[in-house]
This record gives structure tokens, C-alpha cells and sequence, in this order.
């Protein structure tokens, strides 16, 4: 019962791609797209920039240094 | 503001963070807008079962795609931004911001995308009313998607329903109800989702007066701008109305946002709704004796009633809120910028010493710091602010993009309210001005929008979340010439981007409904 259910979507899927025409394109841009996103500016541009730490207690130090760091000593 | 943060690396990050949400919000609300209206014109062949309304919805939801696939995954490059270049700002709030994302990404996302295979794929695959029910739900889907989106803006600019933990130093949600179905979220959802279906509106009168005005596909293009105008009509009547509910909750949340709405630098009983006003650049600081106004002309009380809902209420200005003393809603004199930014300071002098005190195994001692910050951590942000001037906003910036989103606006239902009269006087179709104009109007109905965002989060600076974290707290320690790249990377890809789905739509457009067969 869900083998068929499952190869009828996977069919509805294939077909609905092979017979694309502008839709092909709009792919393509989406494919390019997130490539450009996720494998060149999160890699080389975006690293999170707490992920230095290993640990979550150095985080939570890192920041709170940072916020009272910041701040206008009286 | 900050000594050991760069000014220029605050203004890069904001400039970086607004350039890619307003590129981002190129695409959303044309989604939101759209996918309502060709959802109406299926519904419409559901009902009819006349194979020109399917014609027609399919028209529209190949442009709705073509917009979809372009602007998909825009909004991640804003998180990505949150990780690296406002790192601070995504620790101190991780646990409430983190909520609202993931069921956006959860929920609406995989919503949207379950659904949008069957709106594209399923024509004459699937029956008439599962294809209409999967166009709604991924609409739905969208606008779900929005809604969350909107939650976690809105809590950055009204806190609720959360408390400071000093030990992970991170805000903590400890009411969910509270941050999603805050006031100002509410609010902001339906005035939001509104904008996008009055640009849609805008736009499918735009396209369908390009078709009149070339002469081609007239019974398509009256229909479309019968059903436009309509749908736009409606929406801009509920827009006024979210508006209003809007201008109430900045009155409320953040005053020294809709004093810079007005220009307002004088507060007072009874004040009146700047209508037409002009600014004078020759206004230096918020207490020199220069006239905020070259020249101004007021609906007389319209102010007060607006943020209070009394033509006679107190409405404070400027240089009130930088000075404080004036009677508040409770009853008290509120505080002035000074007192606050002296609140500020205790509060984080209490983080310093609570985490020395803890660290030194001091119970005693880390309670009454505890105590004192949690006493003042309402004005946490404040403790960053070197000069009272910094509390105030761009007030050029945001009082002219409220009266072009406000007239736009305005202008918006007068277009809806003669294209529908035409339409039905069966004129329009000869009319080749108001063809015109209708066409013109559709880059206006993206600087309504963009106007809006403006106000909201110019508004609201210097704050990252209001009163408890600045942008100069907010941003990561980076150089500045890093931000510089990655904001010259983002303008070209996004103008690319752009420039794609102006190229691919024109080319839709071009081809017309006729040419609708396959996906």
C-alpha cells in the first residue's frame, strides 16, 4: 500500500520535472544560486563567528567579556 | 557609542543587514500578494469550471513562480548575518530567536514546499479541488512563514515574555505566548501581509493595463484588473486600519520612534498629525532653538488621538523623552535619557561583578548583584550610550519614508477605486492614461514597502532589541573592510538576482496568457 503510494509520488515528481520548459530555468537559477550561497559565502565568508570556541561555557564567556567590555565604565 | 568598536564598523553591518533585507523584501510581499490572487481566480474556476479563469490563475501563478524562485532562500543570507556579523546579538537572544525560525523553517517552509509541487505539477494530474487546496496551502504556507519571521522582528522591537539569564547571558523565553502573540507582532503580521497584497494588486493591474495598452488579451486583462482592483481595494481598507493598530503600538513601545515620525520635538497635550510638513536641515541637536519645521500644515489633535485615542493626550516629543519629567500613562515622571543610561550602567556593572562574584564562589555576593540587575536590566542597552543624541533616530530618514508610505498608500486606493469604476463602465479597456499610470504605479508599490521597512527599522535605531541591546553592543568585533566585501558581494548578487527575474518575468509577460501549457 505505501510502496505504490510512494512510487506514484515519485513519478508524479519525475514527470512534473521532465516536462518542464521555462521552469527549467527558474531550477537552474535556484541550483546556482544556493551553490553560491552555501558553498562559497557561508564557507569562505560567513563562518559563525562564536565557533572559534569548543565550548558553550567559552561562548558564554567570550560574550558577556564583550558586553561589559562595551560598556562606558563609569 | 562604544570605545573599543569601530563607528564605521556599526554603520557597514547595519548597511550590510538592511541591504540584504531590502533586497529580500523585493521578492516576499510580490509572493504573498500574488499567491492570494491567482489562489481567488482558481477558486474561481473551481466554482465555474470556465477553462478562462484556469487560463487566467495559470498566468498568474507562472509569474508568482518565476518571483518564487528568484527570491527563494534570499532570507537565509540574513541569518548567516546573524552568526557572523552580529554575533553578540545571536547569543544574547539565541533561545527566543531561535524559536520562531525553526517553526518557520519547520512548519511553513516544508509546507510551501510540499504544496507548490502539486500547484505546479498537478495541473489535470490530481483532481480540481486537491490542486486548489494545495495553491491555498501553499499560500497559506507563505504567509505562516511570514507570520514567524514577523514574531521574532517584533520582539526586537517590543521584548516580551522573556528573562535574562546572567549565568549563559542570554535572554530566555519563559512565556512563548507572550513573544508569539505579542501585540506588536500581531499587528505587524497583518499590516506586512497587507503591504504584499497591495503591491500584488498593483501588479496585476500593472501587467494587465501593458496588455490593454498593447491591445492584446483584453477579456484576460479586464478580468485580471476587475479581480486586482477589488482584492487591492479590500486590502488597503484593512491597511488603513493595521495602520492605525501599528501607529498605536509605536506610540506605546517606542515613543522616541514616532516622535521621529512627526518630527516632533515639542510634545504636548492635544498634539496634531503632521499632514504636510517640510523639515528644516538647519535643526542641529533636539534642544537648540531652531524650528524643526520650514513649514508644517497639522490635522489638529489627530496626533494624540492617533497614539492615545484622546484628541487631548499627552504625546511626547524629542527632546521630552531625552530630558524626561514628563507624566507618563502609570501616573509617574518619566525618566529622563540621562537616568536611563545611569540605570544602564548598574545593570551591567551588576553582570560584571554577579560574574565575578560567582566565579569567586560568593553566593552572598552574587545575590545582591543578581538583585541589582535584574532591579535595572530593563535599561541594559542604555549602559552603551556615550551621548543622549545617540537615542535619536534618523529623523529625516524615517518622518519623509512614513509620509511616502502613508501617500502611496492613500494614492494606492484612489488607482483601485478608478480602475474598478472604469472597469465596470466597461471604459478602461480605452482609457490609455490610466493604462499608463496603472503600469508606472507597479515600482511605487515596491517603494511603499520598502518605505515601511524604513520607518520601522530606522525608527527604532540605535537599538538592536529596544532599550536592552544597541547595534554597536549587537555586532561582532570584525574588520570593517570584511563587511565592506561581503556588502559588495551581496549588491552584486542580488542585483543579478534582480536583474534575472526582471529578464525571465518580461519575457512571461511578453508571451502572454496564450502560451500557458506546460510548466
Amino acid at each position: 500500500m505505501l510502496k505504490p503510494a510512494i512510487i506514484q509520488i515519485y513519478r508524479f515528481y519525475l514527470e512534473g520535472f521532465r516536462r518542464m520548459t521555462w521552469g527549467r530555468t527558474l531550477w537552474l537559477i535556484i541550483l546556482v544560486k544556493l551553490f553560491i550561497m552555501f558553498a562559497v559565502l557561508k564557507i569562505f565568508f560567513f563562518p559563525r563567528f562564536l565557533g572559534r570556541f569548543d565550548s558553550q561555557g567559552e561562548k558564554q564567556e567570550y560574550v558577556s567579556g564583550e558586553l561589559i567590555e562595551r560598556a562606558i565604565t563609569p | 557609542m562604544i570605545e573599543t568598536i569601530d563607528t564605521s564598523l556599526i554603520d557597514w553591518s547595519r548597511a550590510q543587514f538592511a541591504l540584504t533585507a531590502m533586497y529580500h523584501w523585493l521578492f516576499v510581499p510580490l509572493t504573498l500578494g500574488l499567491g492570494v490572487i491567482q489562489a481567488v481566480m482558481e477558486t474561481i474556476y473551481y466554482k465555474t469550471g470556465n477553462e478562462f479563469w484556469k487560463r487566467t490563475a495559470r498566468f498568474w501563478m507562472k509569474l508568482f513562480g518565476i518571483n518564487f524562485a528568484i527570491g527563494v532562500a534570499t532570507g537565509l543570507i540574513l541569518e548567516f548575518e546573524f552568526g557572523t556579523n552580529w554575533s553578540n546579538y545571536s547569543w544574547f537572544v539565541g533561545d527566543i530567536f531561535g524559536a520562531p525560525l525553526a517553526i518557520e523553517g519547520i512548519l511553513a517552509f516544508f509546507m510551501e514546499a510540499t504544496f507548490i509541487a502539486v500547484m505546479f505539477f498537478g495541473w489535470n494530474k490530481v483532481s480540481k479541488g486537491f490542486h486548489l487546496a494545495s495553491t491555498w496551502l501553499t499560500i497559506i504556507g507563505a504567509t505562516l512563514s511570514a507570520y514567524w519571521i514577523l514574531v521574532a522582528n517584533a520582539w526586537m522591537q517590543y521584548p516580551a515574555g522573556m528573562a535574562f539569564n546572567p549565568d549563559t547571558v542570554r535572554n530566555e523565553m519563559v512565556d512563548f505566548w507572550a513573544v508569539a502573540l505579542s501585540p506588536v507582532a500581531i499587528n505587524k503580521f497583518f499590516h506586512t501581509v497587507l503591504s504584499g497584497w497591495v503591491l500584488g494588486s498593483v501588479f496585476v493591474l500593472g501587467v494587465s493595463s501593458w496588455y490593454l495598452l498593447k491591445k492584446r488579451e483584453v477579456e484576460f486583462s479586464l478580468a485580471s484588473i476587475k479581480t486586482g482592483a477589488i482584492f487591492g481595494l479590500i486590502a488597503s481598507a484593512l491597511i488603513v486600519w493595521t495602520g492605525d493598530g501599528s501607529a498605536y503600538q509605536v506610540a506605546q513601545k517606542q515613543p522616541m520612534k514616532l516622535a521621529a515620525m512627526e518630527g516632533l520635538y515639542e510634545g504636548g497635550n492635544g498634539i496634531g498629525l503632521s499632514g504636510i510638513g517640510l523639515l528644516n536641515p538647519g535643526k542641529a541637536t533636539y534642544n537648540d532653538q531652531a524650528d524643526p519645521f520650514l513649514f508644517n500644515i497639522q490635522i489638529p489633535g489627530m496626533l494624540s488621538f492617533l497614539a492615545e485615542r484622546d484628541m487631548n493626550a499627552y504625546v511626547p516629543g524629542i527632546r521630552n523623552l531625552i530630558e524626561g519629567g514628563y507624566p507618563t500613562s502609570g501616573g509617574t515622571a518619566a525618566l529622563s535619557a540621562n537616568e536611563k543610561i545611569a540605570r544602564g550602567k548598574k545593570a551591567i556593572k551588576a553582570l560584571s561583578d554577579y560574574k565575578t562574584a560567582v566565579k569567586a564562589k560568593d553566593t552572598e555576593a552574587a545575590k545582591l548583584h543578581r538583585a541589582a540587575l535584574d532591579e535595572n536590566f530593563d535599561y541594559f542597552g542604555y549602559g552603551y550610550i556615550r551621548d543622549v543624541s545617540e537615542l535619536i533616530p534618523n529623523v529625516a530618514l524615517t518622518f519623509y519614508s512614513f509620509r511616502v508610505m502613508v501617500i502611496l498608500g492613500a494614492y494606492f486606493i484612489l488607482l483601485f477605486i478608478l480602475a474598478l469604476w472604469f472597469e465596470h463602465k466597461d471604459k478602461i479597456k480605452d482609457m490609455r492614461r490610466l493604462q499608463r499610470v496603472c503600469l508606472w504605479s507597479i515600482p511605487l508599490g515596491y517603494i511603499a514597502g520598502q518605505a515601511g521597512w524604513i520607518v520601522a527599522e530606522v525608527g527604532r535605531q540605535p537599538w538592536a532589541i529596544q532599550d536592552i541591546l544597541p547595534a554597536g553592543a549587537a555586532i561582532s568585533k570584525l574588520d570593517t573592510s570584511s563587511v565592506q566585501i561581503t556588502f559588495f558581494l551581496f549588491l552584486i548578487l542580488f542585483t543579478l538576482l534582480l536583474i534575472a527575474e526582471i529578464g525571465i518575468m518580461l519575457k512571461a509577460i511578453k508571451k502572454g496568457p496564450e502560451e500557458i501549457t506546460e510548466n
